[in-house]
Protein backbone atom coordinates (compact mmCIF):
# COMPACT_ATOMS: atom_id res chain seq x y z
CA UNK A 1 0.00 0.00 0.00
CA UNK A 2 1.05 3.69 -0.73
CA UNK A 3 -0.63 5.78 1.63
CA UNK A 4 -4.07 6.45 1.25
CA UNK A 5 -6.75 8.21 -1.76
CA UNK A 6 -7.90 11.17 0.25
CA UNK A 7 -10.98 12.37 0.36
CA UNK A 8 -11.71 15.89 0.25
CA UNK A 9 -15.04 17.91 1.64
CA UNK A 10 -14.79 21.14 -0.39
CA UNK A 11 -16.65 24.35 1.05
CA UNK A 12 -17.75 27.07 -0.97
CA UNK A 13 -18.07 30.58 1.26
CA UNK A 14 -19.98 33.83 0.05
CA UNK A 15 -20.48 36.76 2.80
CA UNK A 16 -18.82 34.69 4.85
CA UNK A 17 -21.86 32.16 4.41
CA UNK A 18 -21.30 28.83 3.64
CA UNK A 19 -23.10 28.38 0.11
CA UNK A 20 -23.79 25.78 -2.55
CA UNK A 21 -23.85 26.80 -6.29
CA UNK A 22 -25.06 24.34 -8.85
CA UNK A 23 -22.76 24.17 -12.17
CA UNK A 24 -20.85 27.81 -10.84
CA UNK A 25 -24.22 29.32 -10.56
CA UNK A 26 -26.56 30.81 -7.86
CA UNK A 27 -25.55 30.59 -4.04
CA UNK A 28 -27.88 28.43 -2.07
CA UNK A 29 -27.21 29.27 1.36
CA UNK A 30 -26.38 26.46 3.81
CA UNK A 31 -24.84 27.66 7.10
CA UNK A 32 -21.76 28.92 8.92
CA UNK A 33 -18.72 27.87 7.87
CA UNK A 34 -16.86 27.33 11.11
CA UNK A 35 -19.71 24.88 12.66
CA UNK A 36 -19.18 23.12 9.75
CA UNK A 37 -15.14 22.84 10.13
CA UNK A 38 -15.85 21.74 13.30
CA UNK A 39 -18.29 19.08 11.99
CA UNK A 40 -16.11 18.08 9.39
CA UNK A 41 -12.90 17.90 12.04
CA UNK A 42 -14.46 15.46 14.44
CA UNK A 43 -15.56 13.44 11.52
CA UNK A 44 -11.25 13.41 10.89
CA UNK A 45 -11.79 14.47 7.29
CA UNK A 46 -8.17 14.00 5.50
CA UNK A 47 -7.99 17.32 4.52
CA UNK A 48 -10.65 20.30 3.81
CA UNK A 49 -10.86 23.08 0.70
CA UNK A 50 -12.42 26.22 1.41
CA UNK A 51 -13.22 28.75 -1.16
CA UNK A 52 -13.98 32.16 -1.03
CA UNK A 53 -15.98 32.80 -4.36
CA UNK A 54 -16.54 36.06 -3.81
CA UNK A 55 -13.31 37.43 -2.68
CA UNK A 56 -11.94 37.33 -6.94
CA UNK A 57 -15.31 38.41 -8.60
CA UNK A 58 -16.52 40.99 -6.01
CA UNK A 59 -13.04 41.90 -5.64
CA UNK A 60 -13.49 41.47 -1.60
CA UNK A 61 -10.05 40.20 -1.21
CA UNK A 62 -8.67 37.47 1.41
CA UNK A 63 -10.99 37.43 4.78
CA UNK A 64 -7.92 36.97 7.12
CA UNK A 65 -10.78 36.94 9.99
CA UNK A 66 -12.54 34.30 8.55
CA UNK A 67 -9.17 32.18 8.38
CA UNK A 68 -7.87 32.39 11.61
CA UNK A 69 -11.12 30.55 12.90
CA UNK A 70 -10.82 27.96 10.64
CA UNK A 71 -7.20 27.58 11.17
CA UNK A 72 -8.40 27.14 15.23
CA UNK A 73 -11.03 24.59 14.75
CA UNK A 74 -9.12 22.56 11.72
CA UNK A 75 -6.44 19.86 13.39
CA UNK A 76 -6.14 18.49 9.26
CA UNK A 77 -4.95 19.50 6.86
CA UNK A 78 -6.83 23.03 4.70
CA UNK A 79 -6.81 24.63 1.89
CA UNK A 80 -8.03 28.39 1.33
CA UNK A 81 -8.76 29.94 -2.38
CA UNK A 82 -10.22 32.87 -3.21
CA UNK A 83 -8.41 36.24 -4.02
CA UNK A 84 -4.97 35.20 -3.60
CA UNK A 85 -3.01 36.95 -5.76
CA UNK A 86 0.58 37.24 -4.48
CA UNK A 87 3.22 35.78 -2.61
CA UNK A 88 2.78 37.88 0.35
CA UNK A 89 -1.24 37.11 0.75
CA UNK A 90 -0.23 33.35 0.55
CA UNK A 91 2.82 33.74 3.59
CA UNK A 92 0.16 35.32 5.44
CA UNK A 93 -2.40 32.76 4.61
CA UNK A 94 -0.08 29.81 5.62
CA UNK A 95 1.44 31.53 8.36
CA UNK A 96 -2.27 31.56 10.58
CA UNK A 97 -2.03 27.69 9.92
CA UNK A 98 -3.51 26.92 6.69
CA UNK A 99 -1.41 24.50 4.67
CA UNK A 100 -2.22 25.07 1.19
CA UNK A 101 -3.18 28.01 -0.73
CA UNK A 102 -5.46 27.54 -4.07
CA UNK A 103 -4.81 30.04 -6.79
CA UNK A 104 -7.62 30.06 -9.00
CA UNK A 105 -7.86 33.19 -11.49
CA UNK A 106 -4.46 34.55 -10.66
CA UNK A 107 -2.91 31.02 -11.68
CA UNK A 108 -4.07 31.66 -15.54
CA UNK A 109 -4.27 35.67 -15.42
CA UNK A 110 -0.59 36.39 -13.72
CA UNK A 111 1.07 33.09 -14.19
CA UNK A 112 3.55 34.37 -12.45
CA UNK A 113 1.87 34.26 -9.17
CA UNK A 114 2.37 30.61 -9.50
CA UNK A 115 5.97 30.84 -9.60
CA UNK A 116 6.21 33.50 -6.51
CA UNK A 117 3.92 31.22 -4.81
CA UNK A 118 5.40 27.98 -4.98
CA UNK A 119 8.97 30.11 -4.06
CA UNK A 120 7.74 31.59 -1.02
CA UNK A 121 5.63 28.48 0.27
CA UNK A 122 7.52 25.07 -1.66
CA UNK A 123 5.59 23.47 -4.44
CA UNK A 124 3.50 21.33 -1.92
CA UNK A 125 1.46 24.21 -0.86
CA UNK A 126 0.80 25.72 -3.95
CA UNK A 127 -2.42 24.46 -5.57
CA UNK A 128 -3.61 25.54 -8.68
CA UNK A 129 -7.58 25.54 -9.61
CA UNK A 130 -8.44 24.70 -13.09
CA UNK A 131 -12.07 25.20 -14.24
CA UNK A 132 -13.03 22.74 -17.03
CA UNK A 133 -16.06 23.34 -18.85
CA UNK A 134 -16.85 21.15 -21.97
CA UNK A 135 -17.25 22.02 -25.49
CA UNK A 136 -20.15 21.33 -27.57
CA UNK A 137 -17.34 20.73 -30.02
CA UNK A 138 -15.75 17.67 -27.51
CA UNK A 139 -12.62 18.71 -24.98
CA UNK A 140 -13.05 21.40 -22.59
CA UNK A 141 -12.41 25.36 -22.53
CA UNK A 142 -10.57 26.34 -18.92
CA UNK A 143 -12.52 29.52 -17.56
CA UNK A 144 -12.02 31.28 -14.69
CA UNK A 145 -14.29 34.20 -12.68
CA UNK A 146 -16.27 31.33 -11.59
CA UNK A 147 -16.68 30.08 -14.85
CA UNK A 148 -17.31 33.91 -16.05
CA UNK A 149 -14.66 33.81 -18.57
CA UNK A 150 -12.82 31.19 -21.08
CA UNK A 151 -8.65 31.45 -20.61
CA UNK A 152 -7.97 30.20 -24.13
CA UNK A 153 -6.70 27.35 -22.47
CA UNK A 154 -7.56 23.61 -22.03
CA UNK A 155 -7.95 22.02 -18.86
CA UNK A 156 -4.34 20.05 -20.01
CA UNK A 157 -2.65 23.44 -20.68
CA UNK A 158 -3.29 24.95 -17.96
CA UNK A 159 -2.17 22.21 -15.62
CA UNK A 160 0.98 21.37 -17.54
CA UNK A 161 1.55 24.86 -17.04
CA UNK A 162 0.82 25.11 -13.50
CA UNK A 163 3.13 22.04 -12.75
CA UNK A 164 5.92 23.85 -14.68
CA UNK A 165 5.83 27.10 -12.65
CA UNK A 166 5.80 25.52 -9.70
CA UNK A 167 2.36 24.04 -8.44
CA UNK A 168 2.39 20.80 -6.54
CA UNK A 169 -1.04 20.08 -6.68
CA UNK A 170 -4.10 20.38 -9.60
CA UNK A 171 -7.86 21.52 -8.42
CA UNK A 172 -9.40 19.96 -11.30
CA UNK A 173 -12.95 20.83 -11.03
CA UNK A 174 -16.08 20.20 -13.77
CA UNK A 175 -17.90 23.26 -13.71
CA UNK A 176 -20.62 21.35 -16.04
CA UNK A 177 -20.88 18.43 -12.82
CA UNK A 178 -20.70 20.76 -10.01
CA UNK A 179 -23.62 20.33 -7.67
CA UNK A 180 -25.27 17.38 -10.04
CA UNK A 181 -24.96 13.87 -8.35
CA UNK A 182 -23.96 12.50 -11.78
CA UNK A 183 -21.08 11.49 -11.56
CA UNK A 184 -17.18 12.38 -12.03
CA UNK A 185 -16.26 13.79 -14.98
CA UNK A 186 -14.01 10.58 -15.89
CA UNK A 187 -12.31 11.82 -19.64
CA UNK A 188 -11.15 15.02 -18.17
CA UNK A 189 -9.61 13.65 -14.81
CA UNK A 190 -7.43 10.80 -17.04
CA UNK A 191 -6.19 13.40 -19.69
CA UNK A 192 -5.47 15.72 -16.99
CA UNK A 193 -4.19 12.98 -14.93
CA UNK A 194 -1.70 11.73 -17.57
CA UNK A 195 -0.63 15.26 -18.75
CA UNK A 196 0.99 15.63 -15.08
CA UNK A 197 3.09 13.99 -12.46
CA UNK A 198 1.64 15.89 -9.47
CA UNK A 199 -1.47 14.96 -7.91
CA UNK A 200 -4.67 15.96 -9.29
CA UNK A 201 -7.49 16.40 -7.02
CA UNK A 202 -11.05 15.56 -8.27
CA UNK A 203 -13.80 17.88 -8.01
CA UNK A 204 -17.60 17.86 -9.27
CA UNK A 205 -20.36 15.26 -9.52
CA UNK A 206 -19.70 13.25 -6.96
CA UNK A 207 -23.19 11.64 -5.50
CA UNK A 208 -21.81 8.80 -3.37
CA UNK A 209 -18.54 6.96 -2.68
CA UNK A 210 -19.51 4.34 -5.36
CA UNK A 211 -18.07 7.44 -7.66
CA UNK A 212 -14.72 7.64 -5.98
CA UNK A 213 -12.95 4.35 -7.24
CA UNK A 214 -13.48 5.20 -11.08
CA UNK A 215 -12.53 9.15 -10.41
CA UNK A 216 -8.99 7.15 -8.55
CA UNK A 217 -9.30 4.42 -11.25
CA UNK A 218 -8.76 7.61 -14.36
CA UNK A 219 -5.96 9.13 -12.23
CA UNK A 220 -7.07 11.48 -9.33
CA UNK A 221 -4.63 11.16 -6.64
CA UNK A 222 -7.38 12.22 -4.54
CA UNK A 223 -11.15 12.72 -4.70
CA UNK A 224 -13.04 15.77 -3.39
CA UNK A 225 -16.67 16.78 -3.00
CA UNK A 226 -18.89 19.31 -2.34
CA UNK A 227 -22.66 18.98 -2.32
CA UNK A 228 -22.37 15.15 -1.96
CA UNK A 229 -20.95 16.33 1.69
CA UNK A 230 -22.95 18.97 2.87
CA UNK A 231 -26.87 18.08 1.33
CA UNK A 232 -28.59 15.22 1.50
CA UNK A 233 -31.62 13.48 -0.53
CA UNK A 234 -33.50 15.19 -3.14
CA UNK A 235 -34.89 18.16 -1.21
CA UNK A 236 -31.29 19.31 -0.84
CA UNK A 237 -31.62 19.34 2.95
CA UNK A 238 -28.62 20.36 4.91
CA UNK A 239 -26.63 17.31 6.34
CA UNK A 240 -23.02 17.30 6.97
CA UNK A 241 -21.18 13.57 6.30
CA UNK A 242 -18.63 11.78 5.81
CA UNK A 243 -17.14 8.66 5.30
CA UNK A 244 -15.18 6.34 8.37
CA UNK A 245 -11.64 5.93 7.70
CA UNK A 246 -12.34 2.06 6.61
CA UNK A 247 -14.74 3.56 3.93
CA UNK A 248 -11.74 5.83 3.33
CA UNK A 249 -9.13 3.30 3.85
CA UNK A 250 -11.34 0.34 1.56
CA UNK A 251 -10.27 3.14 -1.21
CA UNK A 252 -6.69 1.99 -1.34
CA UNK A 253 -5.45 0.37 -4.21
CA UNK A 254 -4.70 -3.09 -3.41
CA UNK B 1 4.09 21.79 29.71
CA UNK B 2 6.36 24.56 27.81
CA UNK B 3 7.20 24.14 24.01
CA UNK B 4 9.25 26.69 22.34
CA UNK B 5 8.64 27.28 18.71
CA UNK B 6 11.44 27.79 16.63
CA UNK B 7 9.85 31.08 14.42
CA UNK B 8 12.21 31.63 11.17
CA UNK B 9 10.09 32.38 8.29
CA UNK B 10 9.52 28.83 7.35
CA UNK B 11 6.86 27.07 8.20
CA UNK B 12 3.01 26.72 9.78
CA UNK B 13 3.77 28.33 13.11
CA UNK B 14 -0.02 28.93 13.57
CA UNK B 15 -0.85 25.16 13.10
CA UNK B 16 1.71 23.96 15.97
CA UNK B 17 0.36 26.79 18.04
CA UNK B 18 -3.58 25.66 17.78
CA UNK B 19 -2.64 22.10 18.14
CA UNK B 20 -0.43 22.90 20.83
CA UNK B 21 -2.95 24.64 22.77
CA UNK B 22 -5.43 22.06 22.27
CA UNK B 23 -3.11 19.60 23.85
CA UNK B 24 -2.73 22.14 26.91
CA UNK B 25 0.55 22.94 26.53
CA UNK B 26 2.15 26.76 26.44
CA UNK B 27 3.71 27.30 22.85
CA UNK B 28 5.58 30.09 22.83
CA UNK B 29 7.68 31.20 19.52
CA UNK B 30 11.17 31.33 19.98
CA UNK B 31 13.83 33.15 17.16
CA UNK B 32 16.89 34.10 18.95
CA UNK B 33 19.56 31.87 20.44
CA UNK B 34 19.41 33.03 24.13
CA UNK B 35 15.66 31.90 23.54
CA UNK B 36 16.57 28.94 22.36
CA UNK B 37 18.64 28.08 24.81
CA UNK B 38 16.66 29.01 27.72
CA UNK B 39 13.86 26.84 26.51
CA UNK B 40 12.30 23.55 28.04
CA UNK B 41 11.88 21.49 24.73
CA UNK B 42 12.09 23.11 21.34
CA UNK B 43 10.05 22.34 18.24
CA UNK B 44 11.75 22.56 14.46
CA UNK B 45 8.98 23.31 12.02
CA UNK B 46 9.64 24.13 8.16
CA UNK B 47 8.06 23.56 5.28
CA UNK B 48 9.82 24.16 1.87
CA UNK B 49 13.35 24.15 0.58
CA UNK B 50 16.26 22.78 2.78
CA UNK B 51 18.92 25.39 1.97
CA UNK B 52 16.17 28.30 2.55
CA UNK B 53 15.84 26.25 5.79
CA UNK B 54 19.30 26.70 6.95
CA UNK B 55 20.15 29.71 5.18
CA UNK B 56 17.29 31.36 7.25
CA UNK B 57 18.64 29.12 10.46
CA UNK B 58 22.36 30.75 9.93
CA UNK B 59 20.85 33.86 9.26
CA UNK B 60 19.24 34.25 12.80
CA UNK B 61 22.45 32.48 14.64
CA UNK B 62 20.39 29.43 15.20
CA UNK B 63 22.32 26.87 13.61
CA UNK B 64 25.12 26.83 16.39
CA UNK B 65 22.00 27.81 19.29
CA UNK B 66 19.64 24.61 18.48
CA UNK B 67 23.44 22.47 18.37
CA UNK B 68 24.12 24.02 21.74
CA UNK B 69 20.61 23.14 23.09
CA UNK B 70 20.85 19.02 21.81
CA UNK B 71 23.97 18.64 23.15
CA UNK B 72 22.73 20.30 27.18
CA UNK B 73 20.26 16.77 26.41
CA UNK B 74 16.95 18.65 26.15
CA UNK B 75 14.02 17.67 23.64
CA UNK B 76 14.32 18.39 20.30
CA UNK B 77 11.42 17.95 18.05
CA UNK B 78 11.93 18.52 14.15
CA UNK B 79 8.89 18.39 12.30
CA UNK B 80 8.77 18.10 7.89
CA UNK B 81 11.50 20.08 6.62
CA UNK B 82 12.76 20.88 10.26
CA UNK B 83 13.37 16.99 10.84
CA UNK B 84 15.26 16.64 7.63
CA UNK B 85 17.06 19.85 9.07
CA UNK B 86 18.69 17.68 11.66
CA UNK B 87 20.83 15.54 9.21
CA UNK B 88 23.74 16.22 7.48
CA UNK B 89 22.53 17.65 4.82
CA UNK B 90 19.67 16.75 1.36
CA UNK B 91 19.85 15.57 -2.07
CA UNK B 92 17.68 18.88 -2.27
CA UNK B 93 20.62 21.77 -1.67
CA UNK B 94 24.02 21.79 -0.91
CA UNK B 95 24.16 23.47 2.36
CA UNK B 96 25.13 21.12 5.46
CA UNK B 97 22.45 20.40 7.77
CA UNK B 98 22.59 20.75 11.74
CA UNK B 99 24.26 17.18 11.82
CA UNK B 100 22.23 16.25 15.07
CA UNK B 101 21.75 12.79 13.78
CA UNK B 102 23.79 11.36 10.76
CA UNK B 103 22.59 10.64 7.50
CA UNK B 104 20.55 12.78 4.66
CA UNK B 105 17.99 13.45 2.61
CA UNK B 106 17.08 11.56 -0.47
CA UNK B 107 14.38 12.75 -3.59
CA UNK B 108 11.73 9.97 -3.52
CA UNK B 109 11.91 8.30 -7.50
CA UNK B 110 8.70 8.70 -9.08
CA UNK B 111 7.40 5.27 -10.67
CA UNK B 112 4.03 3.79 -11.72
CA UNK B 113 1.33 4.34 -7.96
CA UNK B 114 3.96 6.43 -6.96
CA UNK B 115 3.58 10.56 -7.08
CA UNK B 116 6.34 13.19 -5.61
CA UNK B 117 5.20 14.90 -3.11
CA UNK B 118 3.79 12.67 -0.96
CA UNK B 119 1.02 13.90 0.03
CA UNK B 120 -1.31 12.43 1.99
CA UNK B 121 -2.76 9.91 4.86
CA UNK B 122 0.04 6.75 5.78
CA UNK B 123 0.61 4.78 8.44
CA UNK B 124 3.28 4.86 10.48
CA UNK B 125 4.84 1.85 12.28
CA UNK B 126 7.02 2.49 15.03
CA UNK B 127 10.30 0.07 15.01
CA UNK B 128 10.23 -0.30 18.45
CA UNK B 129 8.63 0.92 21.92
CA UNK B 130 9.29 4.86 22.64
CA UNK B 131 7.79 7.44 24.66
CA UNK B 132 7.22 9.87 21.80
CA UNK B 133 4.68 6.89 20.17
CA UNK B 134 2.93 5.22 23.59
CA UNK B 135 -0.81 5.15 23.58
CA UNK B 136 -1.49 5.39 19.66
CA UNK B 137 -3.95 3.48 18.56
CA UNK B 138 -3.27 0.72 15.49
CA UNK B 139 -5.45 2.71 13.12
CA UNK B 140 -2.90 5.84 13.64
CA UNK B 141 -2.73 7.78 10.57
CA UNK B 142 -0.75 11.27 9.95
CA UNK B 143 -0.67 13.75 7.17
CA UNK B 144 2.43 13.84 4.99
CA UNK B 145 3.93 16.54 2.32
CA UNK B 146 7.35 15.59 0.77
CA UNK B 147 9.50 14.97 -2.00
CA UNK B 148 12.70 13.81 0.18
CA UNK B 149 12.85 11.68 2.61
CA UNK B 150 15.58 10.83 5.08
CA UNK B 151 18.07 8.24 5.32
CA UNK B 152 19.68 8.11 8.79
CA UNK B 153 23.11 6.34 8.55
CA UNK B 154 22.63 4.31 11.75
CA UNK B 155 19.72 1.99 11.88
CA UNK B 156 18.99 2.31 15.16
CA UNK B 157 18.11 6.15 14.60
CA UNK B 158 15.32 4.96 12.65
CA UNK B 159 12.57 4.92 14.64
CA UNK B 160 9.18 4.64 12.70
CA UNK B 161 8.54 3.90 8.78
CA UNK B 162 6.36 4.42 6.43
CA UNK B 163 5.30 2.50 3.16
CA UNK B 164 5.72 4.79 -0.06
CA UNK B 165 6.81 2.99 -3.17
CA UNK B 166 8.67 1.25 -0.21
CA UNK B 167 9.60 1.57 3.35
CA UNK B 168 11.27 5.15 4.14
CA UNK B 169 12.03 6.65 8.14
CA UNK B 170 8.98 8.26 9.00
CA UNK B 171 10.31 9.01 12.58
CA UNK B 172 13.36 9.09 13.68
CA UNK B 173 15.55 9.57 17.47
CA UNK B 174 19.16 9.90 17.99
CA UNK B 175 19.08 10.23 22.04
CA UNK B 176 16.86 13.23 22.94
CA UNK B 177 16.70 14.53 19.24
CA UNK B 178 13.54 13.46 17.47
CA UNK B 179 11.69 14.07 14.52
CA UNK B 180 8.45 13.24 11.94
CA UNK B 181 8.23 13.55 8.60
CA UNK B 182 4.90 13.55 8.99
CA UNK B 183 2.46 16.98 10.46
CA UNK B 184 1.47 15.72 14.16
CA UNK B 185 0.03 19.26 13.63
CA UNK B 186 -2.42 18.43 11.53
CA UNK B 187 -3.04 14.81 12.36
CA UNK B 188 -6.33 14.76 14.41
CA UNK B 189 -6.19 13.08 17.45
CA UNK B 190 -2.80 11.01 16.74
CA UNK B 191 -0.93 13.74 15.99
CA UNK B 192 -2.38 15.02 19.42
CA UNK B 193 -0.99 11.80 21.01
CA UNK B 194 2.42 12.61 19.61
CA UNK B 195 2.54 16.48 20.63
CA UNK B 196 1.05 15.66 24.24
CA UNK B 197 4.10 12.83 24.26
CA UNK B 198 6.84 14.70 23.74
CA UNK B 199 5.28 18.05 25.84
CA UNK B 200 5.37 15.26 28.27
CA UNK B 201 8.82 14.38 27.69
Amino acid sequence: MSGFPRVIPVLLVSDGYLVKPVRFKGEHYIGDPINAVRIFNEKQVDELFICDIDATVKKTGVNYTLIEEIASEAFMPVGYGGGVASAAEARRITGIGIEKVVLGTAALTNPEAISEVAFALGSSSTVVSVDARRRLTGGWDTAVERGRRKTGMTPVEAARRAQELGAGEVLLSSIDRESTFSGFDLPLIEAVSQAVTVPVVALGGASGYDDFRPALDAGASAVAAGSMFVLNGKHRAVLISYPTPSQVRALSRP
Amino acid sequence: MNISLVSYGLGNLGSVVNMGKRAGAKVTLVSTPDEVLASERVILPGVGAFDEGMDRLQSRGLVEALREFAASGRPLLGICLGMQLLLDGSEEGTSPGLGLVPGNSVRFSESAGVRVPHMGWNTVEPTRADPLVEGLPDDSRFYFVHSYRVVPNREEDQLATTNYGGPFASMIRADNVVGAQFHPEKSHAFGMTILKNFAAA
